[in-house]
């Protein structure tokens, strides 16, 4: 996900301050982590320096001020330029998730244990986001059937994994000590 | 006492393992998914706690019937009387009604007609199968036949729910909706589920995982 053009996304509705963009963000996508502020604070001074926001107003309010940010044109511009092409489709196999699978097969290390562990943690993931509310409306719903739609997608692959494995049975256990040197 | 308790299970079909030495155990309240690939033996385990088939070597309990030991006609009681399945494609009687195809396990326990037709009717509405009664199973799509099935395997308040792709042939909404009605009903009325699918979404419904690989049980995972 490009954070810079998200940014653009969250200030398309009104013009913001650094706190609302944080909390916008993270209703926006309940079950993905948080965005930090020095994060949106730095991506606003990024996009400020780009000319594609502009501060238009520093609120006070009785707190600590805020520097109320606005899209410039030029964010818009972009802003729509980056709605107008598709994702790029992923499988680069740099995921934390492949990385592992792709040792495990290299290693043999205790591949029934990780499969089982794994599969356990992607379910398990699964089931606590089908048993609460994804949130008030479609836009958050969607978010949340992305979500479970990829850990899906993740089991789905693992079980290809596995079937590549040899069985428990004719298993061999490779240990690093057991290796020969390439 | 476990509501399904299998020890050293094996069966095959001809020279074909379908499951080898496979021990599990199902509790009172419990929902268990069994997942694994495509003829690794989940719909054989099914089938043998159902009491459909019957094991060749092993023990097998189900609500405290031997199941290894009864014969056909016992068997047959048994699953009229303790056991709700759901299978892929429905599997309805195609010359009776929707609203029979329901109310037969009732019809099947000695319950009067009127009673039994009227509860099926209720289980109708809850599944959400909006079609008249009296329609034969041959005019339904796939998911409304799914739908039926459902509601006839909780018309009984079965003790044991075993159901194989019970979403296979629905949306996802319609799914879960069917998958939701399936597990709450069985288990508020202290009921246990087993789940047979390859449908992740599924599988993560339940407590917890039974996964098999060639007829065996690979691993067993607490989801809950």
């Amino acid at each position: 996900m490009s954070l810079t053009e998200l940014h653009l996304a969250l200030l398309a509705g009104a013009p913001r301050h650094g706190y609302d963009i944080k909390q916008e963000h993270d209703s926006w996508f309940p079950d993905t982590r948080p965005l930090p502020y020095g994060q949106v604070y730095a991506t606003l001074a990024r996009l400020q320096r780009d000319g594609l926001a502009e501060v238009v107003e520093t609120r006070v309010d009785g707190g600590p001020e805020r520097t109320v940010y606005a899209l410039t044109a030029d964010g818009a511009a972009r802003l729509r330029a980056w709605l107008a092409e598709p994702a790029a489709p992923t499988g680069a196999g740099a995921e934390e998730i492949v990385r592992k699978t792709v040792s495990v097969l290299h290693t043999g290390i205790d591949v029934g244990g990780f499969v089982a562990r794994q599969r356990a943690a992607h379910l398990r993931r699964i089931r606590e986001l089908q048993a609460t509310p994804p949130g008030a409306g479609p836009a958050e719903r969607l978010v949340r059937e992305h979500l479970i739609a990829h850990l899906d997608a993740d089991l789905r692959w693992l079980e290809l994994a596995t079937e590549l494995l040899p069985s428990p049975d004719d298993q061999p256990t490779v240990r690093p000590d057991e290796r020969k040197p390439a | 006492m476990s509501t399904v308790e299998l020890s050293g299970v094996s069966h095959a079909y001809g020279r074909t393992q379908a499951l080898s030495d496979v021990s599990m155990t199902v509790e009172p309240g419990e929902v268990v998914a069994v997942t694994g690939p495509s003829g690794c033996g989940k719909s054989t385990l099914l089938m043998l706690a159902a009491g459909v088939l019957r094991a060749q070597s092993g023990r097998i309990t189900v609500a405290g019937t031997d199941l290894a030991g009864a014969d056909d006609a016992s068997r047959a009681r048994f699953r009229r009387r303790e056991v709700g399945l759901v299978l892929q494609f429905g599997q309805l009687v195609p010359d009776l009604s929707v609203r029979d195809n329901v109310a037969l396990p009732l019809l099947l326990g000695g319950h009067r007609p009127v009673e039994a037709r009227a509860a099926a009717d209720g289980w109708l509405e809850r599944v959400g199968l909006d079609v008249e009664p009296d329609t034969l199973p041959a005019d339904l799509s796939g998911g409304q036949a799914q739908l039926a099935a459902g509601a006839r395997a909780l018309v009984a308040g079965p003790r044991l729910l075993l159901a194989d792709e019970p979403t296979a042939s629905l949306d996802a909404t319609s799914g879960r909706a069917l998958l939701d009605l399936l597990v709450t009903t069985t288990v508020q009325a202290g009921g246990s589920v087993v789940l047979v699918s390859h449908d992740n979404a599924v599988a993560a419904r339940a407590d917890r995982e039974i996964r098999l690989r060639r007829g065996t049980v690979a691993h067993q995972v607490a989801l809950s």
